[in-house]
């Protein structure tokens, strides 16, 4: 059947109700990445959003139970040029159709993706919503204004702590929607890990003596969270702390710097940071719609965006502290920065 | 590192002749690369025998050396240049291999040269198979099972313990040339021999057949700093088993999920950070469709045919930036040229899907072997562009320019299901068709996939395409809704392929469309995905809903390209877009192309305002010329596959610039011509139509023979031919009227004279002839097969002034305005036409660089109201140049099994080199040097088989070849001859005589030049075929035209020692 998606400014796009059919309502937003597209709908990071992929074919492969980021897929919406009904892969499992029905994700095919990422890409991301039938602006509106994601972390966090036993280093995790691949990440190093719920306090995280503080990626605006950053700033200066995306402007604010939002956010495997520590360039995995507009005192950059010149990494200048914007764990997207972990663990103690 | 200031003159070496295998990629490549290098200042000197190119234009380098392409030729461009590096990586295999032999015989190091770029030793670890299996295994990536082998036996023993089947991959050649499969001993012998021959060191790879497995490339790049980036990933189509420059390639991959995408990148980073590379690097993958296991095929560690493509795909240009990689910088220092606000160090991400589908000579080498496998024999390739892959698909399947609109293919109709399944189980260049067939026949896509190996979303993909065409079948026009007819066109169905299925013309699809609104927008190739705001003019057409072209109101002109590079059809076509696009630009006109060949320069993003790469039919182009209005559209230039849409554009009201169309049909259709040469009293050799054998022999007698044969309607297989009896007459009309007895066969009378051609330009009143040429063969030689000459050696002052008066007579009788080749025939002192084409020929480029005239610039020029008078050089005929210059033809034919060797009235070449000298011997040196010709010297043996009717002819030839110390070998007839006449001469049995004969001489390499004169040509049963094709296999010289190995004969004379050739002169030609 018919749906469109209609935009905060008013912009329609037709297309073909997919999945599981039923209005939806999100911040809309772009993704480069070729391939990859099981991995960006679990990402918990797109929990709100819809996301639409810039590549005109998606599903080409399937999905499996393997390249899942987290349990459930997280995005409001998908939308496509072409959803594959066909799927050809040795380790496909489910069709794309199947799985985003299932998981009672809406998703549209059969639109100008280009155009909504132009769009998207001269106007900035906005909200928008997927209609089934014909609605009056007055109700867009309504439902607009209704849309709201500043708890997205808490819907994506783990409820409980639980832990991973490992022989190496003792790390503890906040997780504000983490990423699987993080977690396999440290696994691969060996490490003992202690998965603690976004609201976690910090004589609750002490408790385990950590060896690091490890402080995940996740959805929304980092000044959301305001109880996390307070939380922080009573580790910072205890422990060693790191940390991916969300976890890195959380803990700019902590230092006292500043964060703010991307026109359109960077979200692709195609993303070039130069690490300034070894005047070396690394094609990156990225998801980010804020970024760190001004650094913390006592920090210096490590990384920046070879793009727009945006921090995409710092370092404390006295304290073991580290951090990067951009997704050194990959999936989807190149595993060329995947020694940041190893980076990671040097921090710690 | 920023630039390099030590760098200030660098030497780069081009790739040479067109040949199968290394095409036009490398002069886009090659071009890009001199533009980067000059950008930053640095003096190039650049040394390519091949003179159809745009690199070797004044504008591209400084100093410019159309010489042969050998160790000797290069060390004297060095010697007189004294270049301070040389870039290797840009002139293809021949550059690569060049370059490591300069390295290795000291000449770099005894010049102060050094080789910037990926280093030397870089090259060798990619190149040579010892060396890259070793890398590998340190940096623990799979290779295929394999061992070096060096002789027959142990060949055989390490097959034996793989198991078969085996691939044989020769060590340093092209396109896998030498190479193939071997399904049990006796195929290995046979392979194993010819590739350990082939070997440039006498070596070849034996390894494990993954026939079956994806095939998976991988663009990459990296600079000093080892930063690394991975341009563009293309899955081919075909799996395993078929040369990937066969394969039908898609990009990006579609099959593989970002776990496999990113194992292989990742893989292809590991190896080009331990092998060194920096610049550009090709690494192609077999993936087991069944699990996560791969292997590595091998590298290329230079520009590549797939860095062209891939270039094209995405927008990314590899060479340039390889280019300034090699003279300091890093990737992040280099701007993204396409969005010129990004870096090079990122990677493309695209948002629409391409399809590369090779362009194979079949149709014009009609018994050839068709079947495909790890020998390439494509020609050239087209691309196309869509916002999904049955469009993409289906615009490249009529950019092939075969005639063919759908997937419907009437042979593959008349076939079993059973004899398709073979026919896809041993796969050929009509593949595509017999698998469409078998779908439309229910057969099941699993086991379609089973059969062929082809994954199953292709299969699917195919399917879609095949039910809507089926629907169509059952149609009629009025149940053709908007909803159907959009759906349609958004999955690529052409105009006319909608109107054959539904049985009305494309132009009821076309009003339709208009009365409907449907036209295609057209998006843009940006590198990004539409993340970053892109500046380039590159679009390709889709029925999305937004049009991201600007029209601008300035003036404007469209250029249509030549489309792929086919036998006939080459390089020299492009060269002339290019041309023009450069004129109408100095002219302030905005220029537009529309081309669709990934290997050219024309479709280079920066050479036009505007780039559509689109395929060239009427449809498609008319669909830009609604858009974009311009003032007129050329088509002179675009070779027939542009001159065939004149009457098409001319009906719907486009202006053509220059000749328009009634003018060109007037050259083009026999009766109009004949009558216009009538009215201008310009005679051409006489003919007739004969509809029967009876009435053929008799117009035969009745002409005299030899006599020239062909049909008057070209159906594969049967081409043009000399018969020089009444039996070799007969053998042919009863071949012709067999399979076709609807259309006539035209007899001429063979004038076995000199030809001489004409490139000249026609403004409407007067003419200018940049030069007049003259064929080194006797007539009955296919213009392009023969060497030319230039300027004419034995041409008669009497008759150039009759060239000139009949070429004036003919262009303003035609109504030419622009260009016009012509040639002719001067038998016993008197001037005949044989050939008019009303546009620009393959010998363009060569008597622009010669002559000094801008030749395309001027036609330009004129088409668009200038006068010859006006422009700087005269007219009539233009003065003479002091040096003289050939034009020597280059076969692929080597790597065509079954296809005729001999020289003949039909095109078989598929490149050519300039020869430049003082004078004509020195000249024909270095243009047979630089063809491969060349008499080897001291003691060699000749193996001569000669015609009846030359052997009178021979005598001479076999007494100078004695005189220059060649031991004759001959079959009975022609050594009987011989020693009659005195000459000592040993027989050798014939191919149906008794064990060792003259076949078996060959196979084992014992002679070192065949002379074959044919007798009847075209028929592969015949002694003489199988003697040329043994030796053209074995890389043996064969001569079947006297003229060719008499001049051979004279330069061999001539330059005889090696004192005469050190001091033999190179020359400038960018002066």
């Amino acid at each position: 059947m018919k749906a469109k998606l209609i935009l905060e400014n008013g912009m329609v796009f037709e297309g073909r109700a997919f999945g599981y059919i039923q209005e939806t309502v999100g911040e809309v937003v772009f993704n480069t990445g070729i391939t990859g597209y099981q991995e960006v709908l679990t990402d918990p990071s797109y929990y709100g959003q819809i996301v639409t992929m810039t590549y005109p074919l998606i599903g080409n492969y399937g999905l499996n139970l393997e390249d899942v980021e987290s349990q459930t897929p997280k995005v409001r919406g998908f939308i496509v040029r072409e959803a594959c009904d066909f799927p050809s892969n040795f380790r496909c499992e489910i069709k794309l159709n199947d799985y985003l029905r299932n998981n009672k994700i809406m998703a549209l095919d059969q639109v100008d993706t280009r155009a909504l990422t132009k769009i998207l890409r001269n106007s900035g991301t906005m909200k928008g919503i997927i209609a089934l039938e014909d609605v009056s602006e007055g109700y867009i509106k309504d439902k607009l204004r209704a849309y709201s994601n500043t708890d997205a972390v808490f819907k994506v966090t783990t409820k409980e702590k639980y832990t991973i036993p490992g022989t190496g280093k003792h790390v503890a995790i906040v997780d504000y929607g983490i990423k699987a691949n993080i977690i396999r990440s440290f696994k691969q190093r060996n490490c003992k890990m202690t998965i603690f719920p976004a609201n976690a306090t910090y004589e609750e995280i002490l408790n385990v003596n950590p060896d690091l503080i490890f402080l995940s990626n996740g959805p929304g605006d980092p000044e959301d969270l305001t109880e996390a950053i307070e939380t922080l700033k009573q580790l910072i200066g205890k422990k060693p702390i790191v940390g991916i995306c969300l976890g890195h402007q959380l803990l700019a604010l902590a230092l006292g710097g500043k964060t703010a939002k991307l026109k359109f956010g960077h979200r692709g495997c195609n993303h070039p940071v130069k690490n300034l520590e070894e005047n070396k360039v690394y094609i990156t995995s990225q998801n980010h719609g804020y970024y760190v507009e001004e650094l913390p005192l006592d920090t210096s950059v490590t990384h920046v965006s070879v793009n727009d010149g945006t921090v995409e990494g710092m370092r404390h200048k006295t304290l073991p502290i580290y951090s990067v914007q951009f997704h050194p764990e990959a999936s989807p997207g190149p595993r060329d920065a995947n020694n940041i972990f190893d980076q990671f663990l040097e921090v710690s103690i | 590192m920023p630039l390099n200031k030590d760098i200030k003159k660098v030497l780069v070496i081009g790739s040479g002749p067109i040949v199968i295998g290394q095409a036009a990629e490398f002069d886009y490549s090659g071009t890009q690369a001199c533009e980067a290098l000059k950008e930053e200042g640095v003096e190039v000197v650049l040394i390519n025998s091949n003179p159809a190119t745009i690199m070797t234009d004044k504008e591209v380098a400084h100093k410019i050396y159309i010489e042969p392409l050998t160790i000797a030729f290069i060390e004297k461009v060095i010697e007189k240049e004294r270049p301070d590096a040389l870039l290797a990586g840009v002139g293809g295999q021949t550059g690569l291999n060049l370059s490591v032999e300069l390295f290795e015989k000291g000449i770099l190091d005894k010049y102060n040269v050094k080789v910037i770029g990926t280093p030397i030793e870089s090259i060798k670890k990619g190149e040579d198979r010892e060396l890259f299996r070793n890398v590998m295994k340190e940096i623990n990536q799979p290779c295929i099972e394999s061992e070096i082998i060096m002789d027959m036996e142990s060949g055989k023993a390490y097959s034996m313990k793989l198991g078969y089947p085996v691939i044989v991959r020769p060590a340093y050649t092209l396109a896998g040339t030498g190479g193939g499969i071997a399904n049990n001993e006796e195929e290995l012998e046979i392979i194993l021999e010819q590739g350990l021959h082939m070997s440039a060191i006498g070596q070849v790879l034996i390894e494990r057949s993954v026939k079956g497995w994806k095939e998976v490339e991988y663009e990459v790049m990296r600079d000093k700093q080892g930063n690394c980036i991975c341009v563009c990933n293309m899955e081919n189509i075909d799996p395993v088993g078929i040369h990937t420059g066969d394969s039908i390639v898609v990009a990006p991959s579609q099959t593989l999920s970002d776990k496999e995408y990113q194992m292989l990148r990742s893989a292809s980073i590991d190896i080009i950070n331990a092998v060194g590379i920096e610049g550009g690097c090709n690494v192609q993958f077999a993936l087991n469709p069944n699990s996560f296991e791969y292997a590595v095929i091998e590298i290329n560690p230079r520009v590549s045919r797939s860095s062209a493509l891939a270039s094209k795909a995405t927008g990314y240009p590899i060479a340039k930036v390889a280019a300034k990689i090699a003279l300091g910088y890093n990737l992040d220092e280099i701007k993204n040229a396409v969005t010129k606000k990004t870096y090079a160090c990122f990677e493309p991400s695209l948002d629409y899907v391409v399809v590369k589908i090779p362009k194979w000579p079949f149709d014009k080498f009609y018994n050839a072997d068709r079947v495909l496998g790890t020998k390439m024999m494509a020609t050239g390739e087209v691309m196309a562009i869509g916002s999904n892959f049955e469009s993409a698909f289906l615009k490249g399947i009529r950019s092939l320019d075969i005639g063919r609109y759908t997937l419907v293919h009437k042979d593959m109709m008349k076939l079993s299901l059973e004899e398709l399944k073979e026919k896809v189980k041993a796969p050929d260049d009509e593949r595509i068709f017999a698998l469409a067939e078998m779908i439309r026949r229910d057969f099941r896509s699993e086991m379609i996939t089973k059969a062929t190996g082809i994954d199953r979303f292709f299969v699917k993909k195919i399917k879609n395409i095949v039910e809507r065409e089926e629907m169509l079948k059952t149609f009629t026009i009025d149940m053709l809704t908007k909803d159907v007819l959009l759906d349609l066109k958004k999955n690529g169905f052409a105009d006319k392929g909608i109107g054959d299925l539904i049985g009305v013309s494309p132009d009821v699809i076309y009003k339709t469309r208009m009365k409907w609104g449907i036209s295609p927008v057209y998006n843009m190739v940006d590198t990004c995905a539409g993340e970053f705001e892109a500046l380039t003019p590159y679009f390709y057409s889709t029925y999305n809903t937004y049009d991201e072209v600007t029209v601008s109101n300035k003036r404007k002109v469209v250029v249509i390209g030549s489309g792929p590079i086919r036998i006939g059809q080459g390089i020299e076509f492009d060269y002339a877009s290019v041309h023009a696009v450069k004129a109408l630009k100095k002219m302030g006109i905005e220029t537009i192309i529309i081309n669709n060949n990934p290997e050219t320069v024309s479709t280079d993003f920066d050479i036009s305002d505007k780039l559509y790469f689109e395929p060239l039919t009427e449809e498609d182009v008319l669909n830009i010329i609604d858009k974009e209005k311009p003032e007129g559209v050329i088509l002179q230039f675009g070779g027939q596959t542009a001159i065939k849409l004149a009457k098409f554009l001319q009906a719907k009201n486009i202006a053509i610039l220059g000749t328009n169309s009634e003018q060109i049909d007037t050259a083009e259709d026999r009766e109009k011509f004949d009558a216009l040469l009538e009215m201008l009293d310009i005679e051409r050799p006489k003919g007739i139509a004969v509809w029967n054998m009876e009435q053929g022999s008799d117009e035969a007698e009745k002409l005299g023979y030899p006599v020239l044969v062909r049909p008057s309607y070209v159906l594969g297989g049967q081409g043009m031919e000399i018969t020089y009896t009444q039996d070799e007459l007969v053998y042919y009309l009863k071949n012709a009227f067999e399979k076709d007895k609807k259309n006539p066969v035209l007899i001429d009378k063979y004038l076995m004279g000199k030809e001489i051609e004409v490139d000249a330009i026609c403004d409407g009143e007067e003419i200018l002839i940049p030069g007049i040429m003259e064929h080194l063969e006797r007539a009955g030689v296919h213009s392009g097969d023969s060497i030319t000459m230039y300027p004419t050696q034995n041409v008669s002052s009497t008759i150039k002034e009759k060239v000139l008066e009949y070429t004036r007579k003919l262009a303003l009788g035609i109504g030419i305005k622009g260009m016009i080749n012509i040639q002719f025939i001067e038998h016993n002192e008197k001037l005949y036409v044989i050939e008019v084409n009303p546009r620009a020929s393959r010998t363009v480029p060569y008597i622009s660089k010669v002559s000094g005239v801008p030749i395309v610039e001027l036609a330009t020029k004129v088409m668009l109201g200038h006068k010859l008078g006006e422009l700087g050089y005269g007219i009539d005929v233009y003065q003479e140049p002091e040096l003289v210059a050939v034009k020597v033809p280059v076969f692929s034919t080597q790597k065509l099994p079954g296809v005729e060797v001999c020289l003949g009235p039909e095109m078989r070449s598929t490149g050519e080199v300039l020869g430049v000298g003082a004078d004509i011997y020195e000249a024909l040196y270095k243009g047979c040097l630089g063809a491969g010709l060349q008499l080897v010297k001291n003691k060699g043996v000749v193996l001569a088989t000669i015609n009846d009717h030359d052997k009178e002819e021979f005598l001479n030839i076999a007494k100078e070849l004695n005189a220059l110390g060649y031991r004759l070998m001959c079959t009975s007839g022609t050594a009987k001859f011989l020693k009659q006449a005195g000459l000592q001469v040993d027989t050798v049995r014939k191919l149906n005589e008794e064990e060792p004969n003259i076949l078996n001489l060959i196979k084992n390499m014992e002679v070192d030049l065949v002379i074959n004169t044919p007798t009847k040509g075209k028929d592969a049963l015949r002694e003489g075929f199988m003697i040329r094709r043994a030796a053209v296999e074995k890389n043996i010289a064969v001569f079947t035209v006297l003229d060719t190995i008499k001049t051979l004969i004279e330069v061999t004379k001539r330059y005889q020692s090696d004192l005469e050739i050190k001091d033999m002169k190179i020359y400038n030609m960018g002066k």
